[in-house]
């Protein structure tokens, strides 16, 4: 934790964005260890994803279309923000007081709904990992809000900066230019990525069917299935991997992964239950909801997967 | 099969708005997007009313999403406050779509719109989630979409400071959305749930827990930031200065209404039991917000040239109104804010648009370029004006009877210094539109004026249908106020 402060300090303080950049990657992985020692698998592994990896290579984007040095004011700042973060600092720590001490098997967080969760999971869900019955079936509802924000961001990126074509196919230049042809030229990178990517794709996979049983899901598979596939346009042809994943077919996929979600919630309904109970999929409810669950996590990964890729792509198609 | 369809309205409420939006996706083209969206909006319009209807008769409505009983899954709790705030913003939502077919044509680049409709259909989803639910995280959820799409919207603005005003909004939106996930992650840590009706019951017993009373303070102050109470409102007035007609017309309306919405369920529902509103002087700086912005919002609006931002300095102030109303924790008092906020919705969500059809005719909105503007556009400019004595509070409009109730609400308590700040800022109201009266009717053309005509139909309509509502509900006040108390009294059940 000292060295995420540290890390957050340097940040602010730098004025190479490029620099910042890399330590917030680093930022987001120390992050991602402290929660592995928190005991929150699941959390570290999205963070890592997230954190770590994706808005990483999003944001070197955003730096290649702009450019890497901050621009130096000397305005000093104004003393009332000093003491308004100050302020709100102090107040933090002053409700920290009150916090059941870490680890206190008779918190409040541990005695009411979490005991509910941990005994009855195995028996109405049959899902060995909780964090999954949780995020996907008992507050599952949630996961659909939160999958739609990715939607809504992706969609806003479109909007905001995707010009629309009209009429023949421009060639999609790569903003990334000195970047990527340092990169191109690098044997080693074009190498170890081509022996790397296919096994990225699958683990995305692996991640993605696994959920259930050992940490991860649709959001970490569909981030780590759309890196894989950044790092082909990076460090080969962004116009090759554009041409396999044509922008319609994104655009296709972040619609089919969000209708695929709430068309569970539908089914359910029309199966007569309430909007999302997946227990009524199947003949027994058990295998309901592992039916209902696959799903999600399917529409989950695919929304995911296709708003990264399309937030890349938008951002790398646009010229100098 | 009817009977189950009806016992599905509350998920049907916020699902079938989130479909819609992929749906306008896949399809690409803007008149059948327009066309989904504006069907849609009219169908969620009735089921709210429908919603409302069954709470009038039969009470609280409680959906389980995914089967699973409160707290351990999420639950829709409708009562008559949720059931007001889902017909206002579906209202807003549903007379917006019409009118925004030209002003939005007029406004967006065309291969866009079918996206800014996808965008409209995931922010009043949001906007519908926040307002239904009655789990603090799910509404934290929903915020996070009707956020995100509103900084969208507000950007497509035509003027590229629409860009910045969307980019500040942002900033502060996000620390607004972030201070809120603080306070709901204090509360849960020292009770263990996220249900509402389950928080009522064990955060009194909190008293004096340090960390819940820290709590309470990110959840507020981070509401606030959304339902730009002063001193925190500086990123509206640019936001709805910028943003396109139809977005500043719906956003004004439906916006901040669900975060004050938000602000009155976390205060009384949740705290309401615990007596912290009169232990902290709590009321006392709530109200005394809500008089500067009264007051300092009309007096700033005094000063702008630009309609639009006059009309955003103006919302400032009512957003006051409101504020006061909720913080006298009285019958009344709730009544009246709540009242004012429905009749603000219908007043300052008409007059934004009636700056669309300007904008749409002239390309801009400044006061001394609308001189002369009555004649060439005095169906328009007429609606303004209607428009405008709702703002001063003028009998018969809808905001005299919001007006009134507050003023009884205030004398209720004794709280003179407070009618008379209703009344200062009454009178600035009067100013404020006094000026655009004057330079549209009482000025001539300037030289050279480009030859304009009335705004068309499908914007004209539904800007008449916003106004003449607004008036409707002024002379017919009955179902309003007594929607009003009836939420009134079920966010100040907690309290008393």
């Amino acid at each position: 934790m000292g060295f995420m402060a540290v890390i957050g300090f340097a940040v602010a303080r730098l004025r190479n964005l490029f620099a910042v950049v890399m330590l917030t990657g680093i930022f987001s992985l120390t992050a991602a260890v402290l929660y592995v020692i928190l005991d929150a698998v699941d959390v570290a592994f999205t963070e890592a994803a997230v954190g770590a990896g994706i808005s990483t290579v999003l944001m070197l984007g955003t730096l290649a279309l702009t450019t890497s040095e901050e621009k130096t004011e000397t305005t000093g700042g104004s003393p009332w923000a000093l003491v308004l973060v100050v302020v709100t600092g102090c107040v933090l720590i002053y409700g920290t007081l009150d916090m059941p001490p870490f680890g206190d098997p008779t918190a409040a967080i541990h005695q009411h709904v979490a005991p509910y969760y941990l005994e009855k999971s195995g028996q109405e869900i049959g899902v060995a990992n909780v964090v999954t019955s949780v995020l996907a079936s008992y507050r599952g509802y949630d996961t659909l809000g939160e999958v739609f924000v990715i939607f809504t961001a992706a969609i806003g990126v479109l909007l905001i900066i995707g010009r629309p074509q009209f009429g023949r196919r421009r060639s999609h230049r790569m903003a990334v230019g000195e970047l990527r042809d340092s990169m191109r030229t690098n044997v080693i990178l074009r190498v170890v990525s081509k022996l790397l990517i296919p096994f990225i794709l699958l683990f995305a996979l692996y991640v993605q069917w696994h959920g259930d049983f050992g940490p991860g899901g649709g959001f970490q598979a569909g981030v780590i299935f759309a890196s894989g596939f950044i790092l082909y346009a990076l460090i080969f042809d962004i116009d090759t991997a554009r041409s396999l994943i044509p922008a319609r077919v994104t655009r296709l996929f972040l619609a089919l992964g969000v209708l695929l979600y709430a068309g569970v919630g539908v089914a359910s309904m029309v199966l007569g239950g309430n909007f999302l109970d997946y227990s009524v999929l199947a003949a027994d409810p058990v295998g309901g909801q592992h039916v209902g669950i696959l799903l999600v996590e399917f529409g989950v990964g695919l929304t995911v997967a296709a708003a990264m890729i399309a937030i890349f792509f938008t951002f790398a198609r646009q010229e100098h | 099969m009817t009977a189950s369809l009806f016992s599905h309205l509350p998920a049907l409420q916020v699902v079938l708005a989130l479909l819609a939006a992929p749906v306008c996706l896949v399809l690409r083209r803007h008149g059948a997007a327009w066309l989904i969206a504006t069907g849609m909006t009219w169908v969620l319009l009735a089921i709210a009313l429908t919603l409302l209807g069954r709470v009038l008769e039969t009470g609280t409505i409680i959906y389980s999403l995914g089967g699973w009983p409160a707290p351990w899954g999420i639950e829709y709790r409708i009562d008559l406050a949720n059931a007001f705030m889902l017909v206002i913003v579906t209202l807003i939502g549903s007379v917006v779509m019409p009118y925004a077919r030209a002003s939005i044509k007029a406004e967006i680049e065309e291969p866009r719109i079918y996206l800014f409709y996808c965008m409209y259909l995931l922010n009043l989803a949001g906007l519908l989630g926040i307002a239904i639910t009655g789990d603090v995280f799910n509404l934290f959820v929903f915020l996070e979409i009707s956020s995100l799409s509103s900084y969208v919207m507000i950007s497509l603005g035509r003027d590229r400071k629409a860009l910045i005003a969307a980019y500040r909004y942002l900033i502060m939106g996000t620390i607004g959305a972030t201070f809120y996930i603080i306070g709901v992650g204090m509360m849960y840590q020292v009770t263990g749930t996220l249900n509402m009706a389950d928080l009522a019951t064990l955060v009194p017993d909190l008293y004096g827990n340090r960390t819940i009373m820290v709590a309470l303070a990110f959840l507020l102050v981070g509401l606030s930031l959304k339902l730009a109470l002063v001193p925190l409102h500086l990123w509206l007035p640019d936001a709805y200065t910028h943003a396109p007609s139809a977005v500043s017309a719906f956003l004004a309306s439906t916006g901040t209404k669900v975060a004050v919405y938000a602000f009155a369920r976390i205060l009384f529902t949740i705290f309401g039991g615990s007596g912290i509103f009169d232990d902290f002087g709590l009321q006392e700086i709530l109200v005394s917000l809500a008089i500067a912005a009264m007051i300092g919002g009309s007096a700033v609006a005094l000063y702008q040239s630009n309609v639009k931002r006059l009309l955003a300095y103006s919302s400032i102030a009512q957003i006051g109104y409101m504020i006061l109303g909720l913080s006298m924790a009285s019958v009344i008092g709730m009544t009246a804010g709540l009242v004012h906020l429905f009749n603000h919705a219908l007043m300052k969500g008409g007059l934004f648009m009636v700056m669309g059809c300007v904008f749409l005719r002239l390309g801009s909105v400044q006061i001394e370029s609308m001189e002369g503007l009555a004649k060439r556009m005095p169906l328009t400019m007429a609606a303004f004006v209607a428009g405008g004595f709702g703002l001063i509070g003028i009998p018969l409009t809808a905001g005299f009877i919001s007006k009134w109730y507050l003023i009884q609400g205030a004398l209720e308590k004794g709280w003179w210094p407070v009618v008379v700040a209703i009344l200062v800022s009454s009178l600035l109201a009067v100013i404020y539109v006094w000026r655009v009266v004057e330079a549209a009717y009482f000025k001539p053309p300037p030289k050279g004026a480009a030859e304009i005509t009335e705004a068309p139909a499908s914007m004209l309509v539904p800007t008449w249908v916003m106004i003449g509502l607004s008036y409707y509900f002024g002379i017919n006040a009955t179902l309003p106020l007594d929607i009003a108390t009836g939420a009134a009294e079920t966010l100040l059940g907690g309290v008393q």
